[in-house]
């Protein structure tokens, strides 16, 4: 076509009857925004369950799934930023926000958890910056100096105080997470005209989820790392990892099923095109790849007796492939039905960037913005070490032993 | 009679109380609210719209004078206005197109590209489709930075210098009256050409209808078209399930219109 073309007909094939000005207009950048918070919300859950519920299992993974959710954090905007078509612009929420919007709160709800979590970071850290301050020389010595804030104190008491602080940051991190998190499933859930958002259940939806794939990017990301470090890699805290995650996997799979039964059941009136998405167009992705490959068959894995490394890495990477899908099919989806509830609307993403928008709209930047936290992690790491506490043989067995004592005292 | 002073006051308290409880019953009317007592509509001025889809034969000039005027580009495939055509065929089937928003008019029976006879129709009907300027808009709901906005007569606009783009209120509209503009890039749609009508000139699709299929004036000035259709005429909106009280009022439409 000539001279300018619509925003949104570089990658919406329209068919049968849709609106005029109908396109895709949430692509590829709204699927990954959702699973990024969604992971932030997950591993920062992780990170609390040790330092608030005190499941002294998870402690290798603490420090790390906490500086992981904040690596994640970092990328969580970038992605609404490739979507605004007037990005400079972006600072205009802040300056006059509107808030009968659901996303004028956004920055709000962000920074402030982003303060929380960075805070959180600092307590957890601060008797190693100091130390390193105190020993380290030249140019990582001035940048450990700047990191103490001024504070040099660990004494007992200091440290005790620290300790509690960080138990606070935690649990208050939780609701402040499932917020963050639950907002984006608002956002979603009332657009009122799109038939498949508009469900009051999409806060918790969206919110499970998010738990499950934020545990399931720890679980892989942890194996990985310590893998290639050639760590010892304890069971004890992998099983209890994978504990969490089937939980949240069970809670998602009903919330996900009453949601799709009560569309099915009441049948109004999207229900007709909505049935054929879900059972035609969709199918693969939705039945196949969110549910069965997603759910389903992690679910199982993990529940078979004398679960091994290999099997949790194998359904946690399921899990963060369905979660995935499952961002794709609920943002592509819900807009490929036309609002005519009488035609579809088929994304197909620009792969070759010929253009800007093809570029900002492909899948290069994309696949780089969600490596983009593994390569801050990896930085982070340089600093802040995460693994320092990681079971060597005897602590994992003497874990061991404690969680059968346990468990042997219950029965 | 001898009263005491406590008496007294007990007395006059429970004659305050009694006097002020049946006049707070009473409402005070302001003057506004006292004329919609005799006037079916409220004095306050507001836009709306009327069409009447029995007179629209789709030739498109609406379309097509709407983009020129609004200089949204012509070949870009977004609409400010647009024509939806209908077909009932005899078997019950209905087919539904708005081929490049009906901008070079209808020609030719040939609903989404498929010649039809005409002994196999059983009914169609055209419907020419605008923003509804909503009493409720559910675009101006979501807009985040306040971009978009209803004035005080009842039109949303939008301020092209202050929107960000995140297509928000595109998503919420269930008409989907709104686009991007190509070259401003920002969210775009149908003023019920605010520039002219407020200067007492007629809508450009108005102007541009050779049928009288479409109508714009104050919904409270008895002497304007709309208000005397309204106040006379069996009339309906589309989609009232959403609540966003459109304003854009049909004559004619048919229950398979979406």
């Amino acid at each position: 076509m000539e001279g300018h073309m619509a925003h949104g007909a570089l990658w919406t094939v329209k068919e049968l009857f849709t609106y005029p000005n109908e396109y895709i207009y949430w692509t590829i950048t709204i699927v990954v925004y959702p699973y990024i918070t969604g992971l932030v919300a997950g591993a920062f859950v992780l990170s609390s369950m040790y330092h608030v519920f005190g499941k002294e299992e998870l402690k290798p993974v603490a420090k790390f799934s906490l500086v992981f959710s904040f690596a994640l954090l970092l990328m969580a905007t970038s992605p609404l930023m490739l979507h605004l078509t007037q990005p400079f612009r972006s600072i205009n929420i802040m300056l006059t926000p509107h808030f009968y919007s659901a996303i004028a709160a956004f920055t709000i709800v962000y920074l402030s958890y982003m303060a929380i979590v960075m805070a959180e970071i600092w307590f957890v850290f601060r008797p190693f910056i100091i130390e390193q301050a105190m020993e380290k020389k030249g140019l990582l010595g001035l940048i450990y100096k700047a990191m103490t804030l001024g504070s040099f104190d660990v004494s007992e008491k200091a440290l005790h105080t620290d300790e509690k602080i960080i138990k606070i940051l935690a649990a208050v991190g939780i609701p402040a997470a499932a917020l963050l998190h639950g907002y984006v499933g608002f956002i979603f859930g009332s657009v009122k005209t799109v038939p498949l958002w508009k469900t009051p259940l999409m806060p918790f939806i969206f919110l499970m989820s998010a738990i499950i794939s934020g545990v399931s990017v720890c679980i892989v990301t942890y194996i990985t790392g310590m893998a290639l470090k050639r760590n010892f890699i304890c069971g004890a805290s992998i099983r209890s990892m994978c504990k969490v995650l089937v939980w949240f996997l069970v809670a998602a799979f009903i919330l996900e099923g009453v949601d799709i039964i009560f569309h099915a059941y009441t049948a109004e009136e999207s229900w007709g095109i909505m049935s054929e998405l879900l059972f035609e167009r969709f199918a693969f992705n939705m039945i196949v790849v969110q549910w069965f490959f997603g759910m389903i068959v992690p679910l199982l894995l993990l529940l078979l007796p004398r679960l091994t490394m290999l099997r949790a890495f194998i359904s946690s990477a399921l899990v963060l492939i369905g979660v995935f899908t499952m961002r794709w099919d609920v943002v592509i989806g819900g807009q490929s039905m036309s609002r005519s509830f009488a035609g579809f609307l088929t994304y197909k993403m620009p792969i070759i960037p010929n253009s800007i928008e093809a570029l900002k709209e492909g899948p290069i930047l994309i696949t780089m913005l969600l490596l983009m936290p593994f390569f801050l992690l990896f930085i982070f790491n340089k600093i802040l070490p995460v693994f320092i506490e990681v079971f060597n043989e005897e602590d994992c067995g003497f874990t061991e032993g404690l969680l059968s004592g346990k468990d042997s005292a219950k029965h | 009679m001898n009263l005491s002073r406590r008496e007294l006051l007990k007395m006059g308290l429970v004659a305050v109380c009694g006097t002020v409880i049946p006049l707070s019953a009473l409402e005070i009317l302001t003057p506004e609210a006292a004329a919609s007592l005799i006037h079916p509509f409220s004095k306050k001025k507001r836009w709306a719209f009327v069409v009447d889809t029995t007179k629209c034969v789709g030739c498109g000039m609406c379309a097509k004078a709407c983009k020129l005027e609004n200089e949204v580009p012509f070949d870009t495939e977004v609409q400010r206005t647009w024509i939806e055509r209908y077909v009932q065929l005899k078997d019950g089937k209905v087919i539904i197109d708005s081929p490049q928003g009906a901008r070079y008019g209808y020609t030719k029976n040939d609903p989404q590209g498929k010649e039809i006879k005409d002994s196999e129709v059983a009914k169609g009907l055209f419907v020419p489709k605008l923003c509804n300027q909503c009493e409720k808009p559910s675009c101006v709901q979501v807009c985040p930075v306040g971009a978009t906005y209803k004035t005080e007569d009842g039109v949303v606009l939008v301020d092209r210098g202050w929107c960000i783009g995140c297509g928000y209120c595109i998503t919420n509209c269930p008409y989907f009256a709104r686009f991007f503009h190509p070259i401003t890039n920002t969210a775009d749609k149908c003023t019920f050409c605010y520039h002219r009508i407020t200067k007492g000139l007629n809508t450009a699709c108005v102007d541009s209808c050779a049928f009288g299929a479409r109508k714009c004036g104050l919904i409270n000035d008895p002497e304007s078209e709309v208000f005397k259709i309204l106040s006379t005429e069996r009339v309906s909106v589309l989609k009232p399930e959403y609540g966003n009280e459109p304003h854009v009022f049909y004559i004619g439409l048919d229950h398979i219109v979406r």
